[in-house]
């Protein structure tokens, strides 16, 4: 029962951004992607304008970039899909290098990896900057529904165990010689699963009877975090504000 | 691990910014009606379960399974969900998920959230209910019966989400490639990775319902009696596995 409060993305600091109040952070990195997204594909230098955005926003949190850029390998799965684009995409095609490429394949293939990387990005460094009670509080700010924040605070505080079981079953599974390659040999992964679900809702039953002895009243007591003041939304907005200006460079000039 | 993961977690820039807009704006509307419908499944007194159940969708949603020797999915979790704590109570553990991957793990698009909640939270949990509310009366039959149903919701929910994803890629898609093609191509590994889901949904609830049948939700008829924790017979290993 070892898990901690933090989550694998977070980089310890006390930089202006780590403490910036979430809600903050999540307005703002979100605009700056919904930016990003807005900034036609044909605009390259713009995207070029936001990664030096974010690095400065590294600087200022102390993220070390090879720890970013190792960590965005997370993307890879969006990789392959975009790999496949230049050769499905319709006509005129090009030649490069001996293969003949859709031109609009091409392009959007360059629109979902520029894009999809940029938001990986930003992500990675809310994710970085943000621990896990910070972002619950924000969502609180955000006005998110007191139901739905118990049921995440709860998750989140389970999710370290549950998934630990699972890869102690799975360990398990694989020292008694478990190597499924097809799909008809998923059953004992699946009734691996059918137990883990009766295991974590007996938890979530004995948790639920735990918090009620210690005087729970069906709402999560409020912290007494400092209030969110004017500037630091100034300060976390002068992000997207400079995105903005980006997109709306590149919207003109394209 | 050397394989490919084909999940359907959309990323930033498949979709233009008035598209993720519109579904973001139609995700949270439906989220807060899913919030208001779930307490009537759910008072404060089992929201600890609920969260438990959410933290268990995140935890399958890790566990990958084989398509083809070199690709593999992982649970989409609607259907599964769905016929455990119903609907409402279901969207609402599904999108807990999907924000929690977003904002914490970089894991789906911030801006691609509001379509990631349609396909999976919305489209996926409500497809399978339905479908397997009209099975329902195969379901209560006998164990055969709700392990058809079980099967028949999440391959239908799979087929369906991915049909999401074809519906917002052909109202503001940002790539290249044709809407035909991508209909293939989502439809085709769909349908593969609804038959993992159907067997894992499947072999799930007939593992759940043979031990603790009071937690199938599609099984109830009246509002569960309080039972006491940890009277559930046989939580050892050997029983369910």
């Amino acid at each position: 029962m070892g898990a901690g409060h933090s989550h694998p993305l977070y980089l310890e600091g006390s930089s202006v951004v780590h403490r910036l109040p979430a809600e903050v952070k999540i307005v703002a990195a979100f605009l700056t992607v919904l930016c990003v997204v807005a900034t036609p594909r044909e605009a390259f230098w713009a995207f070029g304008g936001y990664l030096l955005l974010l690095a400065a926003v590294w600087a200022a949190a102390r993220i070390p970039p090879g720890w970013m850029a190792r960590r965005a390998l997370i993307e890879a799965p969006f990789v392959v899909l975009a790999v496949l684009l230049p050769f499905t995409g319709p006509d005129p095609r090009f030649e490069w290098a001996g293969l003949s490429l859709s031109h609009a394949g091409t392009l959007g293939a360059w629109n979902i990896l520029a894009k999809g990387t940029l938001g990986v990005l930003t992500s990675l460094t809310l994710a970085a900057t943000t621990p896990m009670r910070d972002l619950l509080l924000g969502l609180q700010r955000l006005r998110v529904p007191a139901l739905v924040l118990t049921i995440a605070t709860l998750m989140l505080r389970y999710a370290d165990v549950i998934a630990g079981e699972a890869r102690r079953m799975r360990l398990a599974r694989i020292a008694r010689g478990h190597d499924p390659r097809f799909l008809w040999q998923a059953g004992a992964t699946a009734r691996g699963i059918g137990s883990l679900f009766i295991r974590s809702y007996e938890r979530g039953e004995r948790v639920h009877l735990a918090m009620l002895s210690r005087g729970w009243t069906g709402t999560m007591p409020t912290t007494g975090a400092p209030a969110t003041v004017r500037s630091q939304w100034l300060v976390a907005l002068a992000l997207p504000l400079v995105a903005a200006a980006l997109a709306v460079t590149g919207m003109m000039t394209t | 691990m050397s394989t490919t993961d084909v999940a359907m977690h959309m990323s930033d820039g498949i979709v233009n910014a008035p598209t993720s807009l519109i579904f973001g704006v139609i995700s949270i509307l439906f989220v807060g009606l899913a919030a208001v419908r779930a307490r009537a499944d759910l008072d404060d007194r089992t929201a600890p379960m609920a969260g438990l159940v959410t933290a268990f969708v995140f935890a399958v949603q890790m566990i990958n399974f084989p398509i083809l020797p070199g690709a593999s999915g992982h649970l989409l979790g609607g259907a599964l969900v769905a016929i455990l704590v119903g609907p409402w109570v279901g969207t609402l553990c599904i999108t807990i998920v999907l924000v929690v991957q977003s904002l914490l793990f970089a894991d789906g698009g911030l801006t691609a959230l509001g379509t990631n909640v349609f396909n999976m939270a919305i489209i996926g949990v409500f497809v399978g209910w339905a479908v397997a509310r009209a099975m329902r009366g195969l379901a209560r039959r006998s164990r055969r019966g709700l392990i058809v149903t079980a099967f028949v919701a999440a391959f239908v929910n799979t087929v369906v989400a991915s049909l999401g994803f074809v519906l917002e890629y052909a109202i503001g898609g940002a790539a290249g490639a044709t809407t035909g093609t991508v209909l293939t191509l989502m439809v085709g590994f769909h349908a593969l990775i609804g038959i993992g889901e159907g067997i894992i949904t499947a072999a799930t609830v007939g593992a759940v319902a043979a031990v603790r049948p009071d937690l199938v939700h599609l099984l109830r008829t009246a509002p569960r009696v309080a039972q006491p924790a940890g009277r559930g017979p046989a939580r050892g290993e050997g029983s369910t596995a």
